[in-house]
């Protein structure tokens, strides 16, 4: 019995530090063990994608019609917006994620492990990056069982994919941000309701800007969904299959704008991040 | 090598608190220190500086004759944490907690899963291994967590208050699995409220209040040095207690505490009890005990510090 419990003799030479290689390895554990809790938890998995579904089912064929005439007209427009909708709030689990952690004393575990320092926060972040694909991949596949078509080709639909995961991946460190400083995480959560919510509607996701009154357009037309959203409808979509309204002029406007505003998000809040996760900890 | 365990002057300060004051310890490799010590006392802190999760603001501590901040990686390659909340994954099962562990340690998958189900196994959780912890008992959880931090063997483990919050039974259990260690040649650096728990694991016991070591020695040593012994009283007839402790007080000079049907007082001197026996078949009171013990360590605790030490659990070295 003694042999299970039994300390190894300490080798001659520890080593000093932790290989890039290793680190890799470790961050590839980390995100495998944030995959595998999903399954313990189907709650998540619904909100990755029972969730979305009944958005681009909900406004599809309730509001579809009035607010674009057909509904696979509206789902055309509509789609590529949902999907950056849906990415955001999903990023909220990385916050969410890592608060858990934070509260519950397995970042302390982790933190006291021969690991490489940044990889418990890479893991999260790869991980985040599966879901996400995952979930683009479902909305994608939903839209088109729905009458969604891709208007332009591959390497578009794979440019758009690009895009989000980049911003995504900008986008967590906000995320992190909330995770670190929130009380407990259902915090988190309560911050991507009241906050995201209203900054995801403020857009033209569901409608076009000009549609809505004088005052709201600027706002509407600076908000990074709004980019975000004009640039994947470019490249999912093109500029053939929407009538002028819907109309999305050249993609290389919004993409430009789309990955200024990733790095500008990220410029803020790793740095932000971090010091806030040196402090708690 | 020498001590294991080794920690000279450590101060760490929150803002305006300090919670350790210039704390020096040493533990020798093989054997069980207990670090005894009310809330807030400065237990967690120092754990949490052996365990290289924080920096002292001065002094310093080695694991394994390795600096715990210059040589942070060696040290984390020595040691092992179970800290005072499981802290376990629960939304993984018991398997999928210790994979996790033993992937991260470097180890490859088969050795992983061989490690895991070993230690499961050993811990009484191969029933519950692929369940999420979540729905495991407080117990269980514990053990898991102990089990966690043993997958890499360690050869120095901290246990943060590891019993806070367990009832009787799971907390033999958790003795016996940390006897069993020792056993194994493990280093233990145990932090405690529980004096009993102390008394019952550690070979040697450093006492720390406010941040401060005010005690150091083997469990009988620290009952030694209060210089007392405690004289028990316990009348057949309940209601003969306060004549008991009036006697008690008259003859031993201090304060005798009630403690149940018991009457207790520290006394220095032995000639006491003979002087009892008479003055209490004076006054016609039956007794059923008499005894003269060597003072508890929960009496040793409170004429260190002046207070007897306190169950909740404590919350120190985590500001939120």
């Amino acid at each position: 019995m003694t042999t299970v419990t039994a300390a190894r003799p300490a080798p001659a030479e520890l080593s000093p530090r932790v290989g890039v290689g290793e680190g890799v390895r470790q961050t590839m554990t980390l995100a495998w063990r944030t995959i595998v809790q999903v399954r313990h938890n189907p709650w998540e998995l619904g909100d990755y994608s029972i969730q979305p579904i009944m958005f681009v089912l909900l406004f599809t064929y309730v509001f579809g019609g009035a607010i674009a005439g057909s509904t696979s007209e509206y789902l055309t427009f509509a789609l590529p917006g949902i999907i950056v909708m849906n990415m955001l709030f999903i990023t909220m689990y990385v916050g969410t994620g890592l608060n858990t952690d934070l509260t519950k004393g397995v970042f302390d575990r982790l933190r006291s492990l021969p690991i490489a320092r940044w990889a418990p926060m890479a893991g999260r972040i790869l991980a985040d990056q599966v879901k996400q694909a995952w979930s683009i991949f479902l909305l994608l596949a939903i839209g088109m069982v729905l009458g969604f078509r891709i208007g332009t080709g591959v390497w578009s639909l794979l440019a758009a994919v690009g895009l989000l995961l980049l911003f995504a991946l900008a986008f967590s460190w906000v995320s992190v941000l909330v995770g670190v400083l929130a009380k407990d995480p259902e915090k988190v959560q309560l911050f991507g309701f009241t906050a995201l919510f209203p900054v995801t509607f403020v857009s033209n996701v569901f409608a076009p800007t000009s549609t809505m009154p004088g005052w709201l357009q600027p706002i509407v037309e600076n908000n990074p969904v709004t980019i975000l959203s004009d640039a994947c409808r470019a490249l999912m979509v093109g500029d053939d299959t929407i009538g002028t309204e819907w109309h999305v002029a050249s993609a290389t406007t919004p993409v430009v704008q789309s990955l200024i505003w990733a790095a500008a998000i990220a410029a803020v809040f790793a740095p932000l991040s971090v010091w806030a996760l040196r402090r708690r900890v | 090598m020498d001590h294991a365990i080794q920690a000279e002057g450590l101060v760490k300060r929150f803002g305006e608190t300090t919670a350790l004051d210039g704390v020096g310890l040493s533990v020798r490799a093989g054997t069980v220190l207990g670090l005894l010590g009310p809330n807030g006392a400065g237990k967690t802190t120092a754990v949490r500086i052996f365990a290289t999760l924080l920096r002292p603001d001065d002094g310093h501590a080695s694991v394994g004759g390795y600096d715990v901040v210059r040589q942070a990686h060696q040290a984390r390659q020595l040691i092992g944490l179970t800290g005072q909340f499981a802290a376990v994954d629960e939304m993984l099962t018991g398997t999928e907690n210790l994979l996790l562990i033993g992937r991260l340690l470097g180890m490859p998958r088969p050795a992983a899963k061989q490690r895991a189900h070993e230690l499961l196994n050993d811990f009484d959780l191969a029933d519950a291994a692929d369940r999420a912890a979540k729905t495991y008992s407080g117990g269980m959880r514990r053990r898991l967590d102990l089990a966690a931090s043993l997958v890499g063997r360690p050869s120095i483990l901290f246990l943060d208050e590891p019993t806070t919050g367990l009832d009787p039974r799971a907390r033999t259990e958790l003795w016996t699995l940390i006897r069993r260690l020792v056993a194994g040649g493990v280093t233990v650096l145990l932090t405690t409220q529980y004096l009993d728990e102390a008394d019952t694991l550690a070979d040697e016991i450093t006492v720390i209040d406010h941040g401060r070591v005010i005690a150091a020695g083997t469990p009988d040593e620290l009952k030694a040095k209060t210089g007392s012994q405690t004289l028990v009283v316990r009348p057949e007839d309940d209601t003969q207690l306060p004549v008991v402790t009036a006697v008690v007080a008259e003859l031993t000079k201090a304060v005798p505490e009630v403690d149940g049907p018991r009457v207790t007082a520290p006394v220095t001197d032995p000639a006491v009890l003979p002087a009892v026996v008479r003055r209490l078949d004076d006054a016609g009171v039956l007794v059923t005990e008499l005894t003269l013990r060597g003072a508890s360590l929960n009496e040793v605790f409170l004429s260190l510090t002046g207070r007897p030490v306190e169950d909740e659990p404590e919350t120190e070295g985590r500001p939120a």
